[in-house]
Protein backbone atom coordinates (compact mmCIF):
# COMPACT_ATOMS: atom_id res chain seq x y z
CA UNK A 1 0.00 0.00 0.00
CA UNK A 2 2.80 2.42 0.88
CA UNK A 3 4.61 1.57 -2.33
CA UNK A 4 1.41 2.28 -4.26
CA UNK A 5 1.09 5.70 -2.71
CA UNK A 6 4.73 6.49 -3.45
CA UNK A 7 4.23 5.45 -7.07
CA UNK A 8 1.23 7.76 -7.41
CA UNK A 9 3.14 10.62 -5.77
CA UNK A 10 6.08 10.22 -8.15
CA UNK A 11 3.69 10.07 -11.10
CA UNK A 12 2.20 13.41 -10.06
CA UNK A 13 5.70 14.87 -9.57
CA UNK A 14 6.61 13.73 -13.10
CA UNK A 15 3.62 15.49 -14.66
CA UNK A 16 4.21 18.65 -12.61
CA UNK A 17 7.87 18.67 -13.68
CA UNK A 18 6.83 18.90 -17.34
CA UNK A 19 4.41 21.76 -16.60
CA UNK A 20 7.03 23.61 -14.56
CA UNK A 21 9.69 23.11 -17.26
CA UNK A 22 7.30 24.58 -19.85
CA UNK A 23 6.58 27.68 -17.82
CA UNK A 24 10.20 28.17 -16.72
CA UNK A 25 11.45 28.03 -20.29
CA UNK A 26 8.69 30.35 -21.42
CA UNK A 27 9.76 32.80 -18.72
CA UNK A 28 13.51 32.59 -19.37
CA UNK A 29 13.77 31.87 -23.10
CA UNK A 30 14.02 34.52 -25.84
CA UNK A 31 10.61 35.72 -27.10
CA UNK A 32 11.59 35.36 -30.76
CA UNK A 33 13.77 32.30 -30.22
CA UNK A 34 17.45 32.07 -31.01
CA UNK A 35 18.33 31.74 -34.70
CA UNK A 36 21.75 31.38 -36.26
CA UNK A 37 22.62 32.21 -39.85
CA UNK A 38 19.45 34.15 -40.55
CA UNK A 39 19.53 36.44 -43.60
CA UNK A 40 17.98 39.80 -42.79
CA UNK A 41 14.72 40.42 -44.54
CA UNK A 42 14.19 36.78 -45.40
CA UNK A 43 11.60 35.15 -43.14
CA UNK A 44 12.19 31.59 -42.11
CA UNK A 45 15.88 31.59 -43.00
CA UNK A 46 18.60 30.27 -40.68
CA UNK A 47 18.50 27.51 -38.12
CA UNK A 48 16.44 27.93 -34.98
CA UNK A 49 18.33 26.63 -31.96
CA UNK A 50 15.93 27.77 -29.26
CA UNK A 51 12.16 27.88 -29.92
CA UNK A 52 10.18 31.07 -29.60
CA UNK A 53 8.52 31.72 -26.28
CA UNK A 54 5.97 34.35 -27.25
CA UNK A 55 2.31 33.74 -26.44
CA UNK A 56 1.57 32.60 -29.98
CA UNK A 57 4.20 29.85 -29.96
CA UNK A 58 3.97 28.85 -26.29
CA UNK A 59 0.70 29.77 -24.63
CA UNK A 60 0.60 29.60 -20.83
CA UNK A 61 -0.68 26.33 -19.44
CA UNK A 62 -3.52 28.10 -17.68
CA UNK A 63 -4.52 29.66 -21.01
CA UNK A 64 -4.65 26.20 -22.60
CA UNK A 65 -6.85 24.96 -19.77
CA UNK A 66 -9.03 28.05 -19.79
CA UNK A 67 -9.46 27.76 -23.56
CA UNK A 68 -11.10 24.37 -23.03
CA UNK A 69 -13.99 26.09 -21.28
CA UNK A 70 -14.41 28.97 -23.74
CA UNK A 71 -16.74 28.65 -26.67
CA UNK A 72 -15.36 26.70 -29.61
CA UNK A 73 -15.60 29.30 -32.33
CA UNK A 74 -17.35 32.28 -30.74
CA UNK A 75 -21.03 33.03 -30.52
CA UNK A 76 -23.30 30.37 -29.08
CA UNK A 77 -20.96 27.46 -29.83
CA UNK A 78 -20.40 25.11 -26.87
CA UNK A 79 -17.13 25.26 -24.89
CA UNK A 80 -14.16 23.67 -26.66
CA UNK A 81 -14.08 20.75 -24.26
CA UNK A 82 -17.40 19.44 -25.61
CA UNK A 83 -16.29 18.87 -29.23
CA UNK A 84 -12.89 17.69 -27.94
CA UNK A 85 -14.52 14.99 -25.78
CA UNK A 86 -16.91 13.98 -28.55
CA UNK A 87 -14.05 13.65 -31.00
CA UNK A 88 -11.91 11.80 -28.48
CA UNK A 89 -14.71 9.32 -27.80
CA UNK A 90 -15.23 8.78 -31.52
CA UNK A 91 -11.54 8.04 -31.98
CA UNK A 92 -11.49 5.87 -28.85
CA UNK A 93 -14.30 3.74 -30.28
CA UNK A 94 -12.49 3.36 -33.59
CA UNK A 95 -9.17 2.61 -31.84
CA UNK A 96 -10.94 -0.01 -29.70
CA UNK A 97 -12.24 -1.75 -32.81
CA UNK A 98 -8.74 -1.53 -34.31
CA UNK A 99 -7.29 -2.93 -31.08
CA UNK A 100 -9.71 -5.86 -31.12
CA UNK A 101 -8.93 -6.66 -34.76
CA UNK A 102 -5.20 -6.31 -34.05
CA UNK A 103 -5.37 -8.52 -30.95
CA UNK A 104 -7.36 -11.19 -32.81
CA UNK A 105 -4.94 -11.21 -35.75
CA UNK A 106 -1.90 -11.05 -33.44
CA UNK A 107 -3.08 -13.93 -31.25
CA UNK A 108 -3.86 -16.01 -34.31
CA UNK A 109 -0.43 -15.34 -35.83
CA UNK A 110 1.26 -16.09 -32.50
CA UNK A 111 -0.61 -19.39 -32.18
CA UNK A 112 0.22 -20.44 -35.74
CA UNK A 113 3.89 -19.52 -35.35
CA UNK A 114 4.18 -21.39 -32.05
CA UNK A 115 2.43 -24.48 -33.43
CA UNK A 116 4.52 -24.78 -36.58
CA UNK A 117 8.17 -23.78 -36.46
CA UNK A 118 8.09 -23.50 -40.26
CA UNK A 119 5.35 -20.88 -39.98
CA UNK A 120 7.53 -18.91 -37.57
CA UNK A 121 10.42 -18.93 -40.01
CA UNK A 122 8.12 -17.95 -42.85
CA UNK A 123 5.97 -15.34 -41.09
CA UNK A 124 8.09 -13.59 -38.49
CA UNK A 125 10.36 -11.74 -40.96
CA UNK A 126 7.29 -10.47 -42.83
CA UNK A 127 5.65 -9.37 -39.60
CA UNK A 128 8.75 -7.38 -38.70
CA UNK A 129 9.04 -5.91 -42.20
CA UNK A 130 5.35 -4.98 -42.18
CA UNK A 131 6.04 -2.45 -39.44
CA UNK A 132 8.56 -0.59 -41.59
CA UNK A 133 5.88 0.35 -44.14
CA UNK A 134 4.91 3.96 -43.37
CA UNK A 135 1.32 4.32 -42.30
CA UNK A 136 0.92 7.36 -44.55
CA UNK A 137 1.71 5.23 -47.60
CA UNK A 138 -0.49 2.42 -46.52
CA UNK A 139 -3.55 4.31 -45.27
CA UNK A 140 -4.87 5.60 -48.64
CA UNK A 141 -4.61 2.06 -50.02
CA UNK A 142 -6.87 0.67 -47.28
CA UNK A 143 -9.22 3.63 -47.68
CA UNK A 144 -9.58 3.04 -51.42
CA UNK A 145 -10.09 -0.71 -50.98
CA UNK A 146 -12.70 0.11 -48.34
CA UNK A 147 -14.58 2.57 -50.53
CA UNK A 148 -14.56 0.10 -53.43
CA UNK A 149 -16.00 -2.62 -51.22
CA UNK A 150 -18.59 -0.14 -49.95
CA UNK A 151 -19.52 0.93 -53.47
CA UNK A 152 -19.90 -2.68 -54.58
CA UNK A 153 -22.80 -2.68 -52.13
CA UNK A 154 -22.73 -6.24 -50.81
CA UNK A 155 -20.90 -5.36 -47.60
CA UNK A 156 -21.10 -1.88 -46.12
CA UNK A 157 -17.66 -0.47 -45.36
CA UNK A 158 -17.91 2.90 -43.62
CA UNK A 159 -14.89 5.16 -43.52
CA UNK A 160 -14.30 4.54 -39.81
CA UNK A 161 -13.74 0.86 -40.57
CA UNK A 162 -10.81 1.78 -42.79
CA UNK A 163 -9.38 3.79 -39.89
CA UNK A 164 -9.87 0.83 -37.54
CA UNK A 165 -8.14 -1.54 -39.96
CA UNK A 166 -5.21 0.86 -40.31
CA UNK A 167 -5.02 1.14 -36.50
CA UNK A 168 -5.06 -2.65 -36.23
CA UNK A 169 -2.07 -2.77 -38.56
CA UNK A 170 0.00 -1.14 -35.83
CA UNK A 171 -1.71 -2.99 -33.00
CA UNK A 172 -1.25 -6.57 -34.16
CA UNK A 173 2.55 -6.46 -34.16
CA UNK A 174 3.34 -6.42 -30.42
CA UNK A 175 0.56 -8.95 -29.82
CA UNK A 176 1.89 -11.42 -32.38
CA UNK A 177 5.41 -11.22 -30.97
CA UNK A 178 4.21 -11.24 -27.34
CA UNK A 179 1.94 -14.24 -27.84
CA UNK A 180 4.69 -16.16 -29.60
CA UNK A 181 7.15 -15.50 -26.77
CA UNK A 182 4.50 -16.14 -24.13
CA UNK A 183 3.40 -19.47 -25.57
CA UNK A 184 7.02 -20.58 -25.54
CA UNK A 185 7.44 -19.38 -21.94
CA UNK A 186 6.42 -22.54 -20.00
CA UNK A 187 9.24 -24.30 -18.19
CA UNK A 188 10.57 -27.55 -19.57
CA UNK A 189 9.33 -29.30 -16.44
CA UNK A 190 5.76 -28.14 -17.05
CA UNK A 191 5.88 -29.36 -20.64
CA UNK A 192 7.29 -32.71 -19.45
CA UNK A 193 4.49 -32.91 -16.93
CA UNK A 194 1.82 -32.29 -19.57
CA UNK A 195 3.45 -34.93 -21.75
CA UNK A 196 3.41 -37.37 -18.84
CA UNK A 197 -0.34 -36.72 -18.59
CA UNK A 198 -0.62 -37.56 -22.28
CA UNK A 199 -2.22 -34.11 -22.74
CA UNK A 200 -2.67 -33.14 -26.38
CA UNK A 201 -2.04 -29.81 -28.09
CA UNK A 202 -5.31 -28.16 -27.09
CA UNK A 203 -5.22 -29.31 -23.47
CA UNK A 204 -1.62 -28.11 -23.18
CA UNK A 205 -2.59 -24.82 -24.84
CA UNK A 206 -5.46 -24.03 -22.50
CA UNK A 207 -4.10 -25.48 -19.26
CA UNK A 208 -0.48 -24.44 -19.64
CA UNK A 209 0.64 -22.30 -22.57
CA UNK A 210 -2.04 -19.60 -22.52
CA UNK A 211 -1.97 -19.07 -18.73
CA UNK A 212 1.83 -19.01 -18.81
CA UNK A 213 1.69 -16.44 -21.64
CA UNK A 214 -0.26 -13.89 -19.60
CA UNK A 215 2.79 -12.04 -18.18
CA UNK A 216 4.08 -11.62 -21.76
CA UNK A 217 0.65 -10.84 -23.14
CA UNK A 218 -0.25 -7.93 -20.87
CA UNK A 219 2.59 -5.58 -21.91
CA UNK A 220 1.86 -6.56 -25.52
CA UNK A 221 -1.81 -5.63 -25.10
CA UNK A 222 -0.84 -2.31 -23.55
CA UNK A 223 1.54 -1.52 -26.41
CA UNK A 224 -1.17 -2.56 -28.85
CA UNK A 225 -3.62 -0.15 -27.19
CA UNK A 226 -1.17 2.74 -27.49
CA UNK A 227 -0.40 1.78 -31.08
CA UNK A 228 -4.09 1.53 -31.94
CA UNK A 229 -4.68 5.08 -30.66
CA UNK A 230 -1.70 6.48 -32.58
CA UNK A 231 -2.73 4.51 -35.65
CA UNK A 232 -6.32 5.74 -35.47
CA UNK A 233 -5.29 9.40 -35.09
CA UNK A 234 -2.79 9.23 -37.95
CA UNK A 235 -5.19 7.29 -40.16
CA UNK A 236 -7.97 9.84 -39.60
CA UNK A 237 -5.64 12.59 -40.74
CA UNK A 238 -4.25 10.73 -43.73
CA UNK A 239 -7.56 9.58 -45.15
CA UNK A 240 -9.38 12.74 -44.12
CA UNK A 241 -12.05 11.27 -41.92
CA UNK A 242 -14.15 13.83 -40.07
CA UNK A 243 -15.37 13.62 -36.49
CA UNK A 244 -12.28 12.21 -34.81
CA UNK A 245 -9.60 13.85 -32.71
CA UNK A 246 -6.94 13.57 -35.45
CA UNK A 247 -8.88 15.72 -37.88
CA UNK A 248 -9.66 18.20 -35.13
CA UNK A 249 -5.96 18.51 -34.23
CA UNK A 250 -5.06 19.44 -37.82
CA UNK A 251 -7.98 21.83 -38.14
CA UNK A 252 -7.23 23.76 -34.95
CA UNK A 253 -3.48 23.72 -35.53
CA UNK A 254 -4.22 25.52 -38.81
CA UNK A 255 -5.86 28.31 -36.83
CA UNK A 256 -3.01 28.28 -34.29
CA UNK A 257 -1.66 31.73 -35.11
CA UNK A 258 -4.94 33.43 -34.29
CA UNK A 259 -5.99 31.14 -31.47
CA UNK A 260 -2.75 29.59 -30.07
CA UNK A 261 -4.31 27.83 -27.07
CA UNK A 262 -6.98 26.04 -29.12
CA UNK A 263 -4.89 23.18 -30.66
CA UNK A 264 -3.92 22.18 -27.13
CA UNK A 265 -7.52 21.15 -26.51
CA UNK A 266 -7.45 18.18 -28.90
CA UNK A 267 -3.84 17.50 -27.82
CA UNK A 268 -5.01 17.01 -24.25
CA UNK A 269 -7.90 15.02 -25.66
CA UNK A 270 -5.58 12.60 -27.43
CA UNK A 271 -3.40 12.27 -24.30
CA UNK A 272 -6.50 11.41 -22.30
CA UNK A 273 -7.42 8.96 -25.01
CA UNK A 274 -4.10 7.16 -24.72
CA UNK A 275 -4.39 7.04 -20.94
CA UNK A 276 -7.90 5.61 -21.06
CA UNK A 277 -6.80 3.00 -23.60
CA UNK A 278 -3.76 1.94 -21.55
CA UNK A 279 -5.83 2.07 -18.34
CA UNK A 280 -8.43 -0.29 -19.79
CA UNK A 281 -5.69 -2.82 -20.43
CA UNK A 282 -4.52 -2.40 -16.84
CA UNK A 283 -8.02 -3.48 -15.81
CA UNK A 284 -7.56 -6.63 -17.88
CA UNK A 285 -4.31 -7.15 -15.96
CA UNK A 286 -6.12 -6.90 -12.62
CA UNK A 287 -8.66 -9.46 -13.77
CA UNK A 288 -5.82 -11.83 -14.68
CA UNK A 289 -3.71 -11.21 -11.58
CA UNK A 290 -3.62 -14.88 -10.57
CA UNK A 291 -1.79 -15.66 -13.78
CA UNK A 292 0.99 -13.29 -12.83
CA UNK A 293 2.06 -15.06 -9.67
CA UNK A 294 5.60 -16.28 -9.52
CA UNK A 295 6.28 -19.65 -7.99
CA UNK A 296 8.53 -19.22 -4.98
CA UNK A 297 11.76 -21.10 -5.38
CA UNK A 298 12.29 -24.00 -3.03
CA UNK B 1 4.68 -57.48 -2.59
CA UNK B 2 2.77 -60.22 -4.36
CA UNK B 3 4.31 -63.63 -4.70
CA UNK B 4 3.62 -63.70 -8.44
CA UNK B 5 6.11 -60.80 -8.74
CA UNK B 6 4.32 -58.86 -11.40
CA UNK B 7 6.81 -56.51 -12.97
CA UNK B 8 6.26 -52.77 -12.78
CA UNK B 9 9.24 -51.98 -14.99
CA UNK B 10 11.28 -54.19 -17.30
CA UNK B 11 14.20 -52.53 -19.06
CA UNK B 12 16.06 -54.76 -21.53
CA UNK B 13 19.30 -53.82 -23.28
CA UNK B 14 18.43 -50.14 -23.35
CA UNK B 15 20.83 -47.57 -24.79
CA UNK B 16 20.45 -43.86 -25.40
CA UNK B 17 22.67 -41.65 -27.53
CA UNK B 18 22.25 -37.93 -27.98
CA UNK B 19 23.51 -36.57 -31.27
CA UNK B 20 25.59 -33.41 -30.81
CA UNK B 21 27.70 -31.32 -33.18
CA UNK B 22 30.84 -32.93 -31.81
CA UNK B 23 29.47 -36.42 -32.48
CA UNK B 24 27.15 -38.80 -30.66
CA UNK B 25 27.19 -38.81 -26.87
CA UNK B 26 26.36 -42.17 -25.30
CA UNK B 27 24.19 -41.40 -22.27
CA UNK B 28 23.22 -45.00 -21.53
CA UNK B 29 24.36 -48.35 -22.78
CA UNK B 30 23.26 -51.94 -22.16
CA UNK B 31 20.89 -51.19 -19.29
CA UNK B 32 18.95 -54.15 -17.90
CA UNK B 33 16.69 -53.56 -14.92
CA UNK B 34 13.47 -54.90 -13.49
CA UNK B 35 11.35 -53.34 -10.79
CA UNK B 36 8.72 -55.52 -9.15
CA UNK B 37 5.25 -54.19 -8.32
CA UNK B 38 5.37 -52.38 -4.98
CA UNK B 39 9.16 -52.34 -4.92
CA UNK B 40 11.20 -49.25 -4.04
CA UNK B 41 14.28 -48.93 -6.25
CA UNK B 42 16.77 -46.07 -6.17
CA UNK B 43 19.08 -45.10 -9.00
CA UNK B 44 22.29 -43.58 -7.67
CA UNK B 45 25.49 -42.43 -9.29
CA UNK B 46 27.62 -39.37 -10.09
CA UNK B 47 26.29 -36.75 -12.49
CA UNK B 48 26.42 -37.86 -16.09
CA UNK B 49 25.75 -41.51 -15.23
CA UNK B 50 22.40 -41.37 -17.00
CA UNK B 51 20.16 -41.95 -13.98
CA UNK B 52 17.80 -39.13 -14.89
CA UNK B 53 17.93 -40.17 -18.54
CA UNK B 54 16.88 -43.68 -17.56
CA UNK B 55 13.96 -42.28 -15.57
CA UNK B 56 12.91 -40.13 -18.53
CA UNK B 57 13.00 -43.19 -20.78
CA UNK B 58 10.80 -45.14 -18.37
CA UNK B 59 8.42 -42.16 -18.33
CA UNK B 60 8.52 -42.00 -22.15
CA UNK B 61 9.56 -38.36 -21.97
CA UNK B 62 12.41 -39.36 -24.28
CA UNK B 63 12.70 -42.35 -26.58
CA UNK B 64 15.35 -45.06 -26.19
CA UNK B 65 17.89 -45.43 -28.99
CA UNK B 66 18.01 -49.20 -28.57
CA UNK B 67 16.52 -51.94 -26.42
CA UNK B 68 13.01 -52.12 -25.02
CA UNK B 69 11.11 -50.77 -22.04
CA UNK B 70 7.97 -52.31 -20.63
CA UNK B 71 5.84 -50.81 -17.92
CA UNK B 72 3.37 -53.33 -16.46
CA UNK B 73 3.94 -55.38 -19.60
CA UNK B 74 3.11 -52.49 -21.95
CA UNK B 75 5.38 -50.38 -24.12
CA UNK B 76 6.44 -47.20 -22.28
CA UNK B 77 4.38 -44.97 -24.57
CA UNK B 78 1.18 -46.93 -23.92
CA UNK B 79 1.87 -46.84 -20.19
CA UNK B 80 2.24 -43.07 -20.36
CA UNK B 81 -1.01 -42.70 -22.27
CA UNK B 82 -2.74 -45.02 -19.79
CA UNK B 83 -1.41 -42.95 -16.86
CA UNK B 84 0.25 -45.96 -15.30
CA UNK B 85 2.81 -43.80 -13.56
CA UNK B 86 2.97 -40.54 -11.64
CA UNK B 87 6.05 -38.36 -11.84
CA UNK B 88 7.78 -35.76 -9.64
CA UNK B 89 10.89 -33.72 -10.39
CA UNK B 90 13.54 -31.86 -8.42
CA UNK B 91 11.54 -28.66 -8.83
CA UNK B 92 7.99 -28.98 -7.62
CA UNK B 93 6.88 -27.59 -10.98
CA UNK B 94 3.52 -26.39 -9.68
CA UNK B 95 1.47 -24.14 -11.93
CA UNK B 96 1.72 -20.78 -10.10
CA UNK B 97 -1.75 -19.63 -11.17
CA UNK B 98 -3.46 -22.65 -9.63
CA UNK B 99 -4.16 -23.24 -5.96
CA UNK B 100 -2.84 -26.30 -4.17
CA UNK B 101 -6.14 -28.06 -4.90
CA UNK B 102 -6.02 -26.90 -8.52
CA UNK B 103 -2.52 -28.29 -8.93
CA UNK B 104 -3.33 -31.63 -7.34
CA UNK B 105 -6.40 -32.11 -9.50
CA UNK B 106 -4.72 -31.12 -12.77
CA UNK B 107 -4.08 -34.68 -13.98
CA UNK B 108 -7.62 -35.70 -12.94
CA UNK B 109 -9.11 -32.72 -14.76
CA UNK B 110 -7.15 -33.58 -17.90
CA UNK B 111 -8.62 -37.05 -17.85
CA UNK B 112 -12.15 -35.89 -17.51
CA UNK B 113 -12.93 -36.90 -13.95
CA UNK B 114 -16.18 -35.35 -12.73
CA UNK B 115 -15.86 -32.29 -10.52
CA UNK B 116 -17.30 -33.84 -7.39
CA UNK B 117 -15.16 -36.98 -7.60
CA UNK B 118 -12.17 -34.72 -8.15
CA UNK B 119 -12.90 -32.67 -5.04
CA UNK B 120 -13.15 -35.84 -2.96
CA UNK B 121 -9.89 -37.20 -4.32
CA UNK B 122 -8.12 -33.87 -3.74
CA UNK B 123 -9.28 -33.83 -0.11
CA UNK B 124 -7.97 -37.38 0.30
CA UNK B 125 -4.58 -36.57 -1.25
CA UNK B 126 -4.19 -33.32 0.69
CA UNK B 127 -4.80 -35.33 3.85
CA UNK B 128 -2.25 -37.94 2.75
CA UNK B 129 0.51 -35.33 2.34
CA UNK B 130 -0.64 -33.32 5.36
CA UNK B 131 -1.75 -30.18 3.53
CA UNK B 132 -5.48 -30.21 4.22
CA UNK B 133 -5.36 -26.68 5.64
CA UNK B 134 -3.58 -25.29 2.61
CA UNK B 135 -5.67 -26.41 -0.36
CA UNK B 136 -6.80 -22.88 -1.19
CA UNK B 137 -3.29 -21.40 -1.04
CA UNK B 138 -1.19 -20.58 -4.07
CA UNK B 139 2.27 -22.12 -4.60
CA UNK B 140 4.04 -18.82 -3.90
CA UNK B 141 2.52 -18.89 -0.41
CA UNK B 142 4.10 -22.27 0.42
CA UNK B 143 7.57 -23.29 1.56
CA UNK B 144 9.75 -25.41 -0.72
CA UNK B 145 8.97 -28.56 1.29
CA UNK B 146 5.23 -27.91 1.08
CA UNK B 147 5.46 -27.31 -2.65
CA UNK B 148 7.23 -30.62 -3.04
CA UNK B 149 4.50 -32.36 -1.02
CA UNK B 150 1.92 -30.89 -3.37
CA UNK B 151 3.95 -32.25 -6.29
CA UNK B 152 3.92 -35.71 -4.69
CA UNK B 153 0.18 -35.53 -4.12
CA UNK B 154 -0.25 -34.53 -7.76
CA UNK B 155 1.91 -37.48 -8.87
CA UNK B 156 -0.32 -39.78 -6.82
CA UNK B 157 -3.59 -38.24 -8.01
CA UNK B 158 -4.46 -40.77 -10.69
CA UNK B 159 -3.62 -43.65 -8.33
CA UNK B 160 -0.65 -44.86 -10.35
CA UNK B 161 0.96 -48.18 -9.47
CA UNK B 162 4.34 -46.68 -10.34
CA UNK B 163 5.87 -43.50 -9.01
CA UNK B 164 8.84 -41.96 -10.84
CA UNK B 165 10.84 -39.41 -8.85
CA UNK B 166 13.82 -37.44 -10.09
CA UNK B 167 15.71 -36.09 -7.07
CA UNK B 168 12.48 -34.77 -5.59
CA UNK B 169 14.14 -33.74 -2.31
CA UNK B 170 17.36 -32.48 -3.90
CA UNK B 171 16.57 -28.80 -3.39
CA UNK B 172 15.33 -29.09 0.20
CA UNK B 173 17.11 -28.54 3.49
CA UNK B 174 18.24 -31.59 5.47
CA UNK B 175 15.45 -31.48 8.08
CA UNK B 176 12.63 -31.19 5.56
CA UNK B 177 14.36 -33.82 3.51
CA UNK B 178 14.49 -36.43 6.26
CA UNK B 179 10.91 -35.68 7.19
CA UNK B 180 9.70 -36.12 3.62
CA UNK B 181 11.73 -39.32 3.21
CA UNK B 182 9.81 -40.78 6.14
CA UNK B 183 6.55 -39.53 4.64
CA UNK B 184 7.40 -41.00 1.25
CA UNK B 185 8.04 -44.50 2.63
CA UNK B 186 4.72 -44.28 4.47
CA UNK B 187 2.89 -43.11 1.32
CA UNK B 188 4.56 -45.80 -0.80
CA UNK B 189 3.43 -48.42 1.73
CA UNK B 190 -0.11 -47.00 1.91
CA UNK B 191 -0.58 -46.91 -1.84
CA UNK B 192 1.41 -50.05 -2.64
CA UNK B 193 2.99 -48.25 -5.58
CA UNK B 194 6.38 -49.21 -6.97
CA UNK B 195 8.86 -46.34 -6.87
CA UNK B 196 11.83 -45.57 -9.08
CA UNK B 197 13.76 -42.89 -7.25
CA UNK B 198 16.71 -40.96 -8.67
CA UNK B 199 19.10 -39.49 -6.11
CA UNK B 200 22.73 -38.64 -5.57
CA UNK B 201 22.51 -39.07 -1.81
CA UNK B 202 23.73 -42.42 -0.49
CA UNK B 203 21.93 -42.24 2.90
CA UNK B 204 18.71 -41.25 1.14
CA UNK B 205 18.94 -44.20 -1.27
CA UNK B 206 19.68 -46.64 1.55
CA UNK B 207 16.96 -45.35 3.85
CA UNK B 208 14.24 -45.48 1.22
CA UNK B 209 15.00 -48.44 -0.98
CA UNK B 210 14.47 -52.16 -1.25
CA UNK B 211 17.22 -52.19 -3.85
CA UNK B 212 19.81 -49.61 -4.85
CA UNK B 213 20.98 -49.50 -8.45
CA UNK B 214 24.52 -48.10 -8.71
CA UNK B 215 25.36 -46.40 -11.97
CA UNK B 216 28.57 -45.11 -13.51
CA UNK B 217 29.26 -42.50 -16.20
CA UNK B 218 31.02 -42.44 -19.60
CA UNK B 219 29.15 -44.31 -20.86
CA UNK B 220 26.19 -44.36 -18.48
CA UNK B 221 25.56 -47.91 -17.31
CA UNK B 222 24.53 -50.00 -14.32
CA UNK B 223 27.55 -51.29 -12.40
CA UNK B 224 25.88 -52.90 -9.39
CA UNK B 225 22.51 -53.66 -7.86
CA UNK B 226 22.43 -53.99 -4.07
CA UNK B 227 19.68 -55.50 -1.93
CA UNK B 228 19.06 -53.44 1.18
CA UNK B 229 17.03 -56.01 3.17
CA UNK B 230 16.38 -53.48 5.92
CA UNK B 231 12.88 -54.73 6.64
CA UNK B 232 9.54 -53.02 6.54
CA UNK B 233 9.82 -50.21 9.07
CA UNK B 234 11.64 -47.09 8.00
CA UNK B 235 11.92 -44.72 10.94
CA UNK B 236 14.52 -42.57 12.66
CA UNK B 237 15.74 -45.58 14.66
CA UNK B 238 16.79 -47.16 11.38
CA UNK B 239 19.02 -44.16 10.64
CA UNK B 240 21.00 -44.99 13.79
CA UNK B 241 21.24 -48.74 13.32
CA UNK B 242 24.53 -50.55 12.46
CA UNK B 243 22.77 -52.39 9.64
CA UNK B 244 21.94 -49.07 8.03
CA UNK B 245 25.54 -47.86 8.23
CA UNK B 246 26.69 -51.18 6.81
CA UNK B 247 24.44 -50.65 3.76
CA UNK B 248 25.60 -47.06 3.38
CA UNK B 249 29.17 -48.32 3.30
CA UNK B 250 28.27 -51.05 0.81
CA UNK B 251 26.69 -48.54 -1.56
CA UNK B 252 29.63 -46.17 -1.14
CA UNK B 253 32.07 -48.95 -1.99
CA UNK B 254 30.00 -49.94 -5.01
CA UNK B 255 30.04 -46.32 -6.14
CA UNK B 256 33.78 -45.92 -5.74
CA UNK B 257 34.53 -49.38 -7.10
CA UNK B 258 36.88 -50.27 -4.20
CA UNK B 259 36.59 -50.95 -0.45
CA UNK B 260 36.52 -47.72 1.52
CA UNK B 261 38.82 -47.66 4.51
CA UNK B 262 36.95 -47.39 7.77
CA UNK B 263 39.08 -45.75 10.40
CA UNK B 264 36.57 -46.37 13.20
CA UNK B 265 36.82 -50.15 12.83
CA UNK B 266 40.49 -50.47 13.59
Amino acid sequence: MRRNRAAIAWGVVGVLAVLVAWEVYKFLGPAEGFVVGAITGETGSGVMLLPRTNDRAMPHIWEMVARLFQSTSGGDTPPLIVPVLTAALTTLGIAAVGWLIGVAVGVLLGLVMQRWRLAEWGLLPWIVVSQTVPLIAFAPLIASIGSQVDRAGTVPWPQWLSVAVIASYLAFFPVAVGVLRGLEAPDRIHLDLMRSYAAGYWATLFRLRLPAAVPHLLPALRLAAANAVVGAVVAEVSIGMRGGIGRMLIQLAGQGSSDPAAPWGPTFGSIALGLVAAGSVALVGIALKNYRRGEATA
Amino acid sequence: MTATTELAVRVTGVGKTFPTKAGDVVALTGVDLTVAAGEFVSLIGPSGCGKSTLLRLIADLDGASSGSLEIFGKPAKQARIDQDYGIAFQQAGLLPWRTVAGNIELPLELHGMAKRARAARVAELAELVGLSDFVTRYPDQLSGGMQQRVAIARALAAQPRLLLMDEPFGALDEMTREYLQGELTRIADDTGAAVVFVTHSIPEAVFLSDRVVVMSPRPGRITDILDMTLGGTRDDALRESPKYFERVTAVREALHGAPVERANER
